[in-house]
């Protein structure tokens, strides 16, 4: 079967931005479109990944107007929601559609206009994603994290400091990624000292609220060449659910999405996790970053806090985790993370990372996109060309 | 407090439409008639618009005959607004006319019901 390669991508400057959705998605989509040497008119399924236009701005229908701007007509389009895992549910989609030969040429822009509203007001549009009983009761997103967080630290005997050394590594990383919303290192103390969100977690511990977009461009592989030499592959790529009640989980520490999908990628694209040479995780929340760790087969159960305090996941470590930053320091457009997850490995597989390139020449790349609090989950792999 | 249980025997809270292993609804179980273990807890501080601040929560298990049954919500504090239990602890549920008001969040007030049960240590 014709692989699918991915030929240009591009992402925005995450953080507050003047600009609403439109413009951003526009301003994603435009680069990558540059960056693949393509115009729109070549486009045929344009995907537009966002979970809330319509609630965060009262703009509906963004597929269709991101067609008009982008100049795609008369190509199919469509908008992909799957909340915080739109953006990867979208890699998802596009591949299908290249995938199945419905399309030769396919457009993936993911973007979020999130900041004009107050942080009450944003984690209340996301915590609408929740069962009706957890909505109720007031349950966010962030105290999910802190439940979890709480359950991991005394089951595993993992000391609290360890999840704010995520924090520290990413924050370090997102020093040299000019898109991103925080590029500043923090310490460990900063972050134990910072105000509790949901005991035991606290500030340092949550990505911010973010604008900003991020696109890909598909095609067949067989077709690639017309465009450029340098692209990259989708070698696997799974979507796979878990409970809409969280609290049904037996164990609070494993997302049963992130271990499905990972095991599908990785089955399709015939690799294990020792290939892996760089990974993007859904870091919305540190503790999420073990929680990934673990479940896609990096280190044994309960062991992935482990692999953060020796150093592993650092930018010269076995297994570099975030070179973005994470969502933790590049910030979390909801539809665009997914995206720009995918956009991070694109760069570091080509040798296009800039000052975050790492120095080994990676060859195999994966990216984890979380929907709510592990609802939905999608893990794609990318290898070079 | 109501779960369903199904034909095959598992018990679910809430209820669904199709039990977890593929069974039908059968029967209902009222759980304020059991006690819960505390499976993990939280304080949550940062609460969308509506919430209590800060809001303590924690999700349980519920010892149905045999058969766990999880469930979350909030904790019932002490009079100094502090939370008095931690992971293995009992508790039990309480009903709570309105856990948040239903006019100050996103969601359609008439779309779902308010009340619901918090837990209180035993």
């Amino acid at each position: 079967m014709d692989r699918v390669a991915v030929i240009g991508a591009s992402m925005t400057p995450f953080g507050q931005r003047e600009e609403w959705i439109l413009d951003l998605l526009a301003e994603a989509g435009q680069a990558a479109m540059v960056d693949a040497g393509i115009e729109g008119a070549d486009v045929q399924h344009l995907y537009v990944s966002n979970m809330a236009s319509g609630e965060f701005e009262g703009q509906t229908g963004i597929m269709n107007a991101v067609a008009q701007d982008l100049n795609c007509l008369p190509a199919y389009a469509a908008r992909i929601d799957q909340t915080s895992s739109s953006g990867g549910a979208g890699v998802y989609q596009a591949w299908q559609s290249v995938a199945s030969g419905a399309s030769d040429l396919t457009l993936l822009v993911g973007g979020e206009k999130m900041t004009h509203r107050t942080t009450a007001e944003s984690t209340d549009v996301i915590a609408s994603l929740t069962h009706p009983i957890e909505y109720a009761h007031g349950v966010t997103l962030p105290s999910f994290a802190g439940l979890t967080a709480r359950k991991y630290l005394e089951q595993y005997d993992a000391p609290r400091e360890s999840l704010a050394e995520v924090a520290v590594k990413n924050h370090k990383n997102g020093v040299d990624n000019p898109n991103a919303q925080f590029r500043k290192e923090v310490e460990v103390e900063t972050v134990m000292e910072s105000p509790i969100i949901a005991d035991p977690l606290r500030l340092y511990d949550f990505c911010p609220v973010t604008d900003g977009s991020a696109a890909l461009v598909f095609c067949p592989e067989s077709l690639a060449r017309e465009y450029t030499d340098d692209y990259v592959v989708v070698s696997g790529v799974a979507g796979a659910t878990d409970t809409h009640v969280v609290h049904d989980r037996l164990d609070p520490t494993t997302m049963g999405g992130v271990v499905e999908s990972g095991e599908a990628a990785f089955g399709m694209a015939g690799l294990d996790p020792d290939d892996v040479d760089i990974a993007e995780l859904h870091d919305m929340f540190t503790i999420l970053e073990f929680l990934q760790f673990e479940d896609l087969g990096f280190a044994a159960k309960g062991e992935g806090w482990q692999a953060v305090t020796e150093g592993r996941t650092e930018k010269d470590g076995e297994i570099p985790i975030n070179t973005s930053g994470g969502l933790k320091s590049k910030g979390h457009p909801l539809g665009a993370s997914g995206v720009a997850q995918v956009h991070e490995v694109y760069e570091q597989l080509l040798g296009e990372a800039g000052p975050r390139q790492l120095a080994d020449d990676p060859e195999v790349g994966l990216a984890c996109n979380v929907g709510g609090f592990g609802n939905c989950v999608i893990t794609t792999i990318l290898e070079r060309a | 407090m109501k779960a369903t249980r199904y034909s095959d025997g598992t018990v679910t809270y809430p209820p669904r439409p199709v039990g977890p292993e593929g069974g039908e609804p059968v029967a209902e179980v009222d759980l304020t008639e059991y006690r819960a273990e505390v499976v993990t807890w939280t304080v949550a501080t940062a609460t969308p618009p509506g919430v209590r601040q800060p809001n303590p929560l924690a999700i349980v298990e519920f010892d149905v005959d045999g058969e766990p049954v999880r469930a979350i919500g909030g904790l019932v504090t002490d009079e100094d607004g502090e939370v008095n239990v931690d992971i293995g602890d009992d508790v039990r549920p309480v009903h709570v006319e309105e856990l948040r008001d239903p006019e100050a969040g996103i969601k359609e007030p008439t779309s779902q019901d308010w009340d619901g049960y918090r837990f209180e240590p035993v």
